[in-house]
């Protein structure tokens, strides 16, 4: 079975975010780069199949030149090889945009699944993985707490509000994961040695079948209009438990009318 | 005026909250429009009437035995269908995958997690954690937009119809390829459910075991929903849809009580723009503090029993 994983290289969540004054695009000089961490439990459960079913895990990732750190990342987990879409074109693309380019980039590869995280921590849409299914007109199995795939047959749990759903289709498909699906291993010295010499195909917008008149800033389906820090919380009253702690608490939920 | 599409969030024919919310922000752009997916219209109705739908368009519960790419039909077919404005989702998880596939269908551009939208549909935004504010509107085609439950208040309209139509609805057989099976409830009490509660008590590290009951006891004196972090889920010690966060379910209650939580920054992505923020923590320096409106330097397994007394006790 060929699963390709789709990983992100995002801001640092621990380090402190900005946006370009100019273009207001993230500014991606102002922090660490990282893996998106959940496209971690993505590369995890790729590695389970495969450990299961045999075949290969490719990485594809669309990002700037800095984005080759998440690769080598990925590629010391164990996957095989990687993908890197990296085009000047499609900076400032936005979720929907983002969709179609790796659903075009898909398109160039030979896959029977499809994994994903089910949200980036910087964008934060959730929607690059339902817009994906849509674009390749496959079966849209996101947001699952468990896989199970069984000849051409895939079943997942769908975490839902209530619990969850269990959805059945047929490969190829998308999955989207969240994080109770499984624990991202660590990269060994050995891997992380081999993940050197593992390919890296670098494709530009156009190698990858990618329109340019559809992608990037200028084209993008949304605008940020404007932005700014936000307003600082009023300093709130902190006081000291001296065996009153929770009296104190009730007379301040009784005064903004919450008792 | 034109229409403006809302999805309705429901349960047995009980109309959420966040549906309210909605159709109060659909009134500064258009005429509201609701769109019941499944059964129960008839006991939802009033209340959509309530908040302004002049319009209700009921679509068969078939709709639901299809991972979301039916219900994106819909309203990609009654968007264009009726010249529609704008569509207005609640950004629970699956919602923003319908907007998401709504979009591509419309070649529309999709915003999700909107604090605010205004009559011209520029949208506010919370990012990195609340520390930045980001106004957005889409350039392209009907604006899809996913707002945040409890960003809206919700105001009572006078005189709308909520005019009952039914759609006629041919799923096509694209939408027809991750078909639900089954569904699964997990025991969730009777709590009120997380993103939609107007308090929340959450739980962090600090509660010390599995046994949830100092928080669970607090949230039910305040008729609270109750939250946990990751630590705790990733610990086992309580369920992860109850996970308050980046990576959980993102709250903005009137009124957020965070017992033994640090307040990472992954923490606060998820509970920044709650309205009143209490912390108990007992460590002066936990960045939850900086947050917090009102906070007892303490241990929590003796101020929050103390604090639930107190409410029992002046109810
Ligand atoms: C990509 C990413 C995504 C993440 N997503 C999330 C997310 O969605 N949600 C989330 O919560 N975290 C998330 N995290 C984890 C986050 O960084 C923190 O590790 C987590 O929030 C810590 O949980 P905590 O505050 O319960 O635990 P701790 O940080 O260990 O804090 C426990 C606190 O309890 C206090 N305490 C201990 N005992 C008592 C007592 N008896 N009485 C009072 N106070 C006491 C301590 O002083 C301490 O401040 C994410 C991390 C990453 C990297
Ligand atoms: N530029 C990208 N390259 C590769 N994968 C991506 C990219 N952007 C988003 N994804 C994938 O889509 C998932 C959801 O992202 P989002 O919808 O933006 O929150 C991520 O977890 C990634 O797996």
């Amino acid at each position: 079975m060929n699963i390709v994983v789709l990983v992100k290289q995002v801001p640092d969540t621990a380090t402190e975010r900005k946006l370009n004054a100019d273009d207001r695009t993230l500014d991606r000089a102002a922090s660490d780069g990282v893996i998106n961490e959940l496209d971690e439990y993505a590369i995890e459960e790729a590695l389970l199949l495969k450990e299961k079913h045999g075949g290969e895990v490719t990485i594809l990732t669309m990002g700037p030149d800095q984005a080759t750190d998440s690769i080598r990342k990925a590629l010391s987990m164990g996957a095989d090889k990687a993908v890197f879409v990296n085009d000047e074109a499609l900076h400032g693309s936005d979720a929907i945009q983002t969709a179609y380019a790796l659903a075009q980039a898909l398109g160039t590869l030979e896959f029977d699944l499809v994994v994903l995280g089910s949200e980036s921590t910087d964008a934060r849409t959730g929607v690059v993985g339902a817009a994906l299914a849509e674009y390749l007109g496959l079966p849209q199995l996101t947001l699952a707490g468990k896989v199970d795939v069984d000849g051409g047959a895939i079943r997942i749990q769908r975490q839902t509000d209530y619990g969850y759903d269990v959805v059945e289709a047929q490969l190829p498909a998308v999955v989207s994961v969240v994080e109770k699906i499984n624990e991202p291993r660590y990269p060994s010295f050995k891997l992380i040695m081999q993940a050197k010499k593992k390919p890296v195909d670098k494709k530009s917008a156009a190698d990858a079948g990618i329109d340019t008149g559809r992608v990037g800033l200028a084209n993008a389906t949304t605008e940020t209009v404007d932005f700014a820090a936000a307003p600082p919380r009023a300093a709130g009253t902190i006081v000291k438990d001296e065996g009153d702690g929770g009296t104190k608490a009730a007379d301040f939920l009784a005064e903004k009318k919450f008792v | 005026m034109a229409e403006v599409l809302v999805l309705v969030d429901h349960v047995d024919g009980q109309v959420k909250k966040v549906t309210t919310e909605l159709l109060t922000a659909a009134r500064r752009i258009g005429e509201p429009a609701a769109v019941w997916v499944g059964d129960g219209v008839e006991s939802g109705r009033a209340a959509l009437a309530e908040f302004g739908a002049e319009k209700v368009y009921v679509a068969p519960a078939e709709v639901n035995d299809y991972v979301v790419a039916p219900k994106a039909e819909l309203l990609a077919k009654l968007a264009q269908e009726k010249g529609a404005a704008a569509i207005l989702v609640s950004a629970t998880a699956e919602n923003k995958e319908i907007a998401g596939r709504t979009a591509v269908k419309l070649g529309s551009g999709v915003l999700t997690d909107v604090v605010d939208v205004n009559a011209e549909v520029v949208t506010e935004h919370s990012v990195f954690g609340g520390a930045t504010v980001t106004h957005a509107r889409v350039t392209t085609g009907v604006p899809v937009v996913a707002v945040r439950p409890n960003s809206v208040v919700p105001e009572a309209a006078v005189g709308a119809a909520a005019a009952e139509e039914a759609v006629a609805v041919e799923i096509s057989d694209a939408a027809k390829t991750a078909r639900v099976v089954e569904r699964v409830a997990q025991e969730k009490g009777a709590r009120p459910e997380l993103t939609e509660a107007a308090i929340v008590v959450s739980g962090g590290r600090g509660v010390g075991s599995d046994d949830f009951s100092v928080v669970e006891n607090l949230a039910d004196s305040l008729g609270a929903a109750v939250g946990a972090s990751r630590a705790v889920v990733d610990s086992g010690w309580y369920p992860n849809q109850f996970q308050v966060g980046q990576t959980g379910k993102t709250v903005s209650p009137n009124l957020y009580v965070a017992l033994g939580i640090s307040g990472a920054i992954q923490h606060r992505a998820g509970m920044q723009t709650s309205k009143n923020i209490v912390a108990v923590n007992k460590d002066p320096e936990a960045p939850i503090f900086e947050l917090a409106d009102f906070g007892v330097v303490g241990d929590l397994h003796t101020v929050a029993p103390q604090l639930t007394e107190e409410i029992n006790k002046r109810k």
